[in-house]
């Protein structure tokens, strides 16, 4: 419709940009701490990270190599090396010896000193020459500004996943987030599937009154159940645990995916149901043969949702879950945990954050066109 | 056991355990109990005779030996007498289950099938009866119930509205209600009216996808991820160094000084509220999005004849027209705020004056061990999200007929 007589075009730019100005305040909260997760604590607190996308002036103090690696070249006492040996610093643009004039000489000049003449090149080469042998235990002091390009490392996530000594390290959390979350995703699933057929296509008393239980439980905040259940899973003896958690998970989500099946199961058409009954299907029959695999695209939306709220939930894990010894905690709470004792150690909580982000935005971007397709049909009309 | 081992276990048992009880229901329902065909009197009478020991007689002693098994547990007291109501009532139940299934004198094969497919709804329905039964119902009761109880050595104690009062008085509760009033105006407002510009923007851009799709990705992500991420933007350092927190930065950049945003009184609640609009306008975004698409093209079409200019159009034709799914929009993102819990939770826990109910409500449940207390403001969050539920409740069944 945009080229109907009578549409600004010169509106078409606005929509644009402002588009272009939402997506970037939107993404940028989350741009900045996956930058911080590739970069050093050193990094990270000299500066903000999106200055680590460009190349950064850096004030460094190197020192020459110690007098004792010197040579003797046509009388010269000499010492020759690389100012940033194992450093990646990039191009020196000035520097100097003394902390009062660090910007003293351009590279390729030569300053003259007490114990000599020291050449420093913008690759960080130095010559540093003179007529007396070099004395001392240390190297000479360099000052040097250097442009450094943009660094980042995968050293934080190797230490939070790959390093069996850190106790911080996230990959037994993120395999008890695994451990909670694929059964309590499956098992409702199943349940919910059978009574959403009931729902929609038998016919019996009470029915309606079933629909609008289930719609009214939609809202019911979990937080209720909290302390009833947990007395509960004591009282029946399994108490604090991945069982509790998978039941707690398995009622919370038990209405949205009933909810959701039986408005999908209710939009298949009837024909298809009464000619398998006419050929003598049983309900059963009808159900895992017809409306399971038709049902697939509802099914697909509910275990999107289902495993979302699980991996990313934090309060039932809490409670029904995580006990003292610390053996089980998921992500989310060993991430509040960190934020709690490593709150300035932002390569820590970065690279933490987005181990446990990983996944749901994998499955968020694999299956975004079933996560929609959920979200219509589930919000309540 | 480890536990990754106990989980495959689990959904073994689960799964299996699932399709096992609904295919041997249906078998055992179909073949033994109201098997599809005729049955003449003196079969029907030795089946009624066997329905009396497999129907009633094993169910109910099973049933009454579980309520002894209490019984001898416990002392006789009301309790007693509510478990004995609902053990009549059970066995009353098979008694008419029996009767119901063998029917009287000869029976005739649809007199089976029929009553066989009056069974059945119950057979599918009966495991998510129970979860949503004991997992979301009973609770909202014994909630209740609690919420008049105070925790004693050894037991508990009634005591009426006493934990309201108490709750009532307390500073602590008031700041998590005034907070949560503006949770519950600012984060639905200021998330369906985001969501509302950016779907109408990006409808008509050939990039609108992609820019939709970014939008709604931090619906994927939790909100302590969010928490983390957001805690990063409202970093704080002295004056005297480099800022590594954007809004800081920003705020240095035109001039400020740098701030602690989430301890500043009253306006560090509106940073935690930044979050949630954050994650929440993508969901709004989708719906609104879809209700746009959905506008007959007419009304816009004659609008423009009519010569009515793009506001217009979108505040005269096309809001009005998606009104109830904005309030559907609205209702949902409620229900989110009214639970906001792991926000707050991770980012303050409820200081410098930034408490809500649910981290309220936790604070006395697991943290002064006060069930009584706990209670009575999860009561408030049920009272809170009561109209809603019987909103939803009307219009689906509106829509039902």
């Amino acid at each position: 419709m945009d080229n109907i007589a009578g549409t600004k075009s010169g509106l078409t730019w606005a929509v644009h940009l402002s588009v272009a100005f939402l997506v970037i305040l939107w993404l940028f909260p989350t741009v900045g701490l996956f930058v911080s997760s590739f970069r050093t604590a050193d990094q990270i607190a000299s500066s903000g990270w999106w200055r680590s996308m460009f190349a950064t002036e850096q004030n460094l103090v190197v020192r020459t190599a110690p007098p004792s690696e010197q040579v003797q070249q046509d009388g010269l006492y000499v010492l020759e090396g690389d100012l940033f040996e194992g450093l990646d610093a990039g191009d020196i643009s000035q520097w100097g010896t003394s902390s009062r004039a660090i910007d003293a000489y351009q590279p390729g000049e030569t300053a003259e000193i007490k114990d000599g003449r020291i050449t420093v090149q913008a690759d960080g080469t130095y010559r540093f020459e003179s007529e007396e042998e070099f004395t001392g235990s240390r190297g000479q002091r360099v000052f040097a500004t250097a442009t450094t390009p943009p660094q980042f490392t995968t050293e934080n996530y190797q230490n939070m996943l790959f390093n069996p000594s850190n106790r911080e390290g996230m990959s037994k959390a993120f395999f008890s987030t695994l451990t909670v979350t694929i059964p309590s995703t499956i098992i409702p699933i199943l349940i919910a599937a059978f009574a959403a057929y009931a729902l929609a296509w038998m016919d019996f008393p009470g029915r309606a009154l079933l629909i609008a239980a289930v719609v009214a439980l939609l809202v019911v905040p979990l937080q209720l159940a909290l302390i009833p259940l947990l007395k509960f899973h004591n009282a029946i003896g399994i108490g604090k645990g991945y069982l509790g958690v998978w039941f707690a998970h398995t009622g919370f989500g038990l209405p949205l995916a009933i909810y959701l099946l039986r408005n999908y199961m209710v939009g298949l058409p009837r024909d298809i149901i009464e000619n398998a009954k006419v050929d003598g299907a049983t309900d059963f029959q009808i159900f895992v043969k017809i409306i399971l695999p038709l049902s697939f695209p509802a099914l697909a939306s509910f275990a999107i949702f289902q495993f979302l709220w699980t991996w990313n939930d934090l309060l039932v894990a809490m409670v029904f879950l995580v006990d003292a010894t610390g053996e089980t905690t998921v992500m989310t709470k060993q991430i509040v945990e960190l934020l709690g004792t490593r709150g300035g150690n932002w390569e820590i909580l970065a690279t933490a954050a987005f181990i446990s982000m990983a996944v749901p935005i994998a499955v968020f971007f694999a299956m975004q066109r079933y996560l929609v397709r959920g979200l219509l049909a589930g919000s309540v009309k | 056991m480890h536990p990754a081992l106990q989980g495959l276990v689990t959904i073994i048992i689960g799964v299996g355990g699932c399709v096992g009880y609904f295919f041997f229901s249906n078998f055992v329902l179909d073949r033994f109990l109201l098997p599809a065909r005729a049955y003449s009197a003196e079969e029907a009478a030795v089946r009624r005779r066997s329905g009396t020991i497999f129907v009633f007689a094993l169910p109910a002693l099973v049933i009454l030996a579980l309520y002894l098994l209490y019984f001898t547990r416990n002392d006789f007291g009301l309790a007693a007498v509510f478990w004995l109501l609902i053990v009549a009532a059970l066995i009353f139940g098979l008694w008419r289950l029996k009767d119901f299934m063998y029917g009287t004198g000869a029976v005739s094969a649809g007199h089976n099938i029929s009553h066989a497919n009056m069974i059945r709804p119950w057979l599918f329905l009966l495991p998510a009866i129970v979860a949503l039964g004991l997992y979301l119902t009973y609770p909202v009761f014994e909630t209740l119930r609690l919420s008049m109880m105070q925790r004693v050595a050894g037991g508990y104690e009634w005591v009426g509205f006493d934990n309201y009062t108490q709750m009532f008085g307390e500073a602590k509760f008031w700041e998590a209600m005034r907070n949560n009033m503006f949770w519950l105006i600012v984060v639905p407002a200021m998330s369906t009216v985001f969501g509302l510009i950016v779907a109408q923007l990006t409808d008509r851009i050939s990039w609108g996808n992609i820019a939709k799709m970014l939008i709604f990705m931090p619906m994927a992500i939790s909100f302590v991820g969010a928490s983390v991420i957001w805690k990063l933007v409202y970093d704080f350092r002295p004056a005297d160094q480099d800022q590594i927190g954007i809004l800081n930065a920003l705020w240095v950049g035109v001039g400020g000084e740098p701030q602690l945003w989430l301890t500043l009184p009253f306006w560090n609640n509106f940073f935690l509220m930044a979050v949630l609009i954050w994650i929440q306008t993508g969901f709004a975004m989708v719906i609104l999005s879809a209700a746009l698409r959905g506008i007959p093209e007419e009304t816009v079409e004659a609008a423009i004849v009519d010569g009515a200019g793009p506001f217009a159009i979108f505040f005269k034709i096309k809001v009005p027209q998606i009104m109830p799914t904005i309030v559907v929009v609205w209702t949902t993102i409620t229900l989110v705020v009214l639970k906001v819990f792991d926000i707050v939770y991770a980012m303050t826990n409820g200081q410098w004056g930034t408490q809500v109910l649910a981290n309220y409500m936790y604070d006395k449940l697991f943290r002064a061990n006060d069930w009584g207390v706990g209670s009575a403001s999860a009561m408030i969050i049920m009272l809170l999200v009561t109209p809603i539920l019987v909103w939803n409740v009307r219009n689906a069944r509106k829509e039902m007929k």
